[in-house]
């Protein structure tokens, strides 16, 4: 077992090398790339500051706080990002057929499928993100003490979880379609974006279905409430905790796509 | 003329052919839409005397913006372009009797063009049955609408004359991506697609109206809701009619420069 693992992480990292080199083989395109990005993520930051220098408050969330919001977010989706956006690439994989290549190798399929491309220029957005988590838990009137440390890394570990089951599940229900479904963009891109405010800002509506059916509000909203000391009920520490049980069902649609899976290539 | 004519055709038909796309576009920018303007609407629930433009105005603004996306979103660029710059296919065009510049112009107009007929039609119908604060709103007066109609066309050309510079810029770089992501940010954010320039502090917005970006959606979709004084609309137009002639101007000549130090690539 802990052999088995070592094995996939070196494999994983040699992913990553041959990745790494290949992107360095257009050096001004990658940076340039990487600072779009970063600036494209900035753009957002940008947004929520000229909103709050007209309004005071959104719902009684103010600025500092959406803030916090927004960073943790970017940052949950940029970890997710870096992991499991490799799914991206998937529909043209099922498409030309080199899905079938993946299924022949004795390795796990979904490691493969990670390693076939990262994204390193999302790296522009990582760091965009790191800064903005820096700059928005510094700009907090939070208390920081323990629990609400636990309960943010706890948000982080939660909302990777989350985003990494969608990004599953695009990659998943290729299988059925033969294509990307651009639709999934709302799921993760959308809520990357939209998740800047707390999700009470969308109506009650919202809150409800993105509590039971796509766990956003886990790894948003209520454990926000709890840093901001909105609501002290303790629980609210591990309800980021509950998001990564979003996987369980990812995952299962992956392996019943896997396994309905009719070569399509040539 | 009559060639770059058929050239509009030609894109413009190929582009009516993506309506699969075309249906999960719509319902993307739908669902775009619909969360932007819940977050205006919480804004303006709290603070309605700090709103730059009425509510009603607001959520039309965001509509057309959805609905024309593909007229004015920098980053739906032709990636057949790119392709043939970086493969060396441009040699083939480069032997023909047209200019190269006004062959792209006339083809990326008609995709943007295709992209946008096909979408906005079922953007805005469903949009003007919803309830009333967040309804796309009939235009200010017929007025103000041939005068949209106007402005959404010019604002398009000095979209598209702008994105020529990106294409014309690859010749020199070759790898169209970083080019391409930071004029395309730089765009988004200053052309009022990340929030209406009537948002932005009023210092910001008197320099942003200056620039050509404000000349791309911002004119159009404020004037169909009549959110500009008469003043207002007549200086904005001219700036259009400006920028469009310095960008295309300054776009074939750096066309004609590159043209002449053009290396192919591949074989």
């Amino acid at each position: 077992m802990f052999y088995k693992l070592k094995d996939a992480v070196r494999l994983y990292g040699h992913y990553l090398s041959i990745n790494v080199r290949s992107a360095m083989q257009y050096k001004t395109s990658f940076f340039l790339t990487a600072l779009g990005q970063f600036l494209v993520s900035f753009n957002v930051f940008l947004g929520i500051y000229f909103m709050f220098r007209r309004f005071s408050g959104i719902q009684g969330f103010t600025y500092s706080e959406v803030l916090l919001c927004f960073s943790v977010v970017l940052l949950e989706f940029s970890l997710a990002e870096m992991f499991a956006r490799g799914f991206d690439l998937f529909p043209s994989m099922v498409r030309t057929g080199s899905f079938d290549q993946v299924l022949v190798r004795p390795r796990n399929e979904i490691l493969q499928v990670l390693g076939s491309k990262f994204e390193l220029t999302r790296i522009g957005r990582m760091l965009q993100a790191v800064v903005m988590f820096a700059y928005g838990v510094s700009h907090s009137s939070v208390d920081w003490n323990f629990a609400k440390i636990m309960t943010v890394i706890f948000m982080l570990i939660g909302g990777c979880a989350v985003f990494s089951g969608l990004f599953l599940i695009y990659a998943a229900l290729c299988f059925f379609t033969l294509e990307g479904l651009e639709f999934m963009n709302v799921l993760t891109d959308g809520a990357r974006e939209y998740g800047k405010y707390p999700l009470s800002v969308y109506g009650k509506k919202m809150l409800l279905v993105t509590t039971f059916l796509i766990p956003y509000a886990l790894v948003q909203y209520y454990p926000l409430l709890y840093i901001l000391d909105k609501d002290s009920r303790p629980f609210l520490i591990f309800v980021p905790l509950l998001a990564v049980w979003f996987l369980v069902p990812s995952y299962a649609l992956w392996r019943f796509g896997v396994r309905h899976y009719q070569s399509s290539g040539s | 003329m009559k060639k770059y004519l058929s050239f509009f055709r030609l894109s413009f038909t190929m582009g009516l052919q993506y309506r699969a796309a075309a249906l999960a576009g719509i319902v993307t920018q739908f669902a775009w839409g619909f969360l932007e303007i819940l977050v205006f609407q919480a804004f303006y629930e709290a603070e309605p005397e700090m709103f730059p433009m009425t509510m009603s105005a607001t959520a039309s603004y965001v509509w057309m913006q959805q609905a024309f996306l593909a007229l004015f979103a920098t980053w739906m660029m032709e990636n057949d372009i790119f392709d043939t710059i970086a493969s060396g296919n441009i040699s083939y065009s480069l032997c023909r009797p047209i200019r190269i510049y006004h062959m792209w112009f006339s083809q990326s107009t008609a995709t943007r063009v295709s992209r946008a007929v096909l979408r906005c039609f079922p953007i805005l119908i469903v949009a003007a049955f919803l309830p009333k604060n967040y309804r796309m709103a009939k235009p200010a007066s017929a007025g103000h609408f041939g005068l949209f109609v106007i402005t959404l066309i010019l604002g398009l050309l000095v979209t598209v004359a702008f994105s020529m510079l990106v294409y014309v810029l690859t010749f020199f770089t070759i790898s169209p991506q970083g080019v391409r992501i930071v004029f395309t940010s730089m765009v988004e954010f200053f052309a009022g697609a990340i929030i209406p320039l009537p948002f932005f502090p009023a210092n910001w917005q008197r320099v942003l109206e200056l620039l050509p970006f404000a000349s791309m959606q911002n004119v159009a979709l404020r004037i169909y809701s009549g959110s500009m004084t008469v003043t207002e609309m007549q200086k904005a137009v001219a700036l259009q009619i400006v920028w469009l002639v310095a960008l295309t101007a300054f776009g074939n000549l750096l066309c004609r420069l590159a043209e002449k130090k053009v290396t192919i690539q591949g074989g």
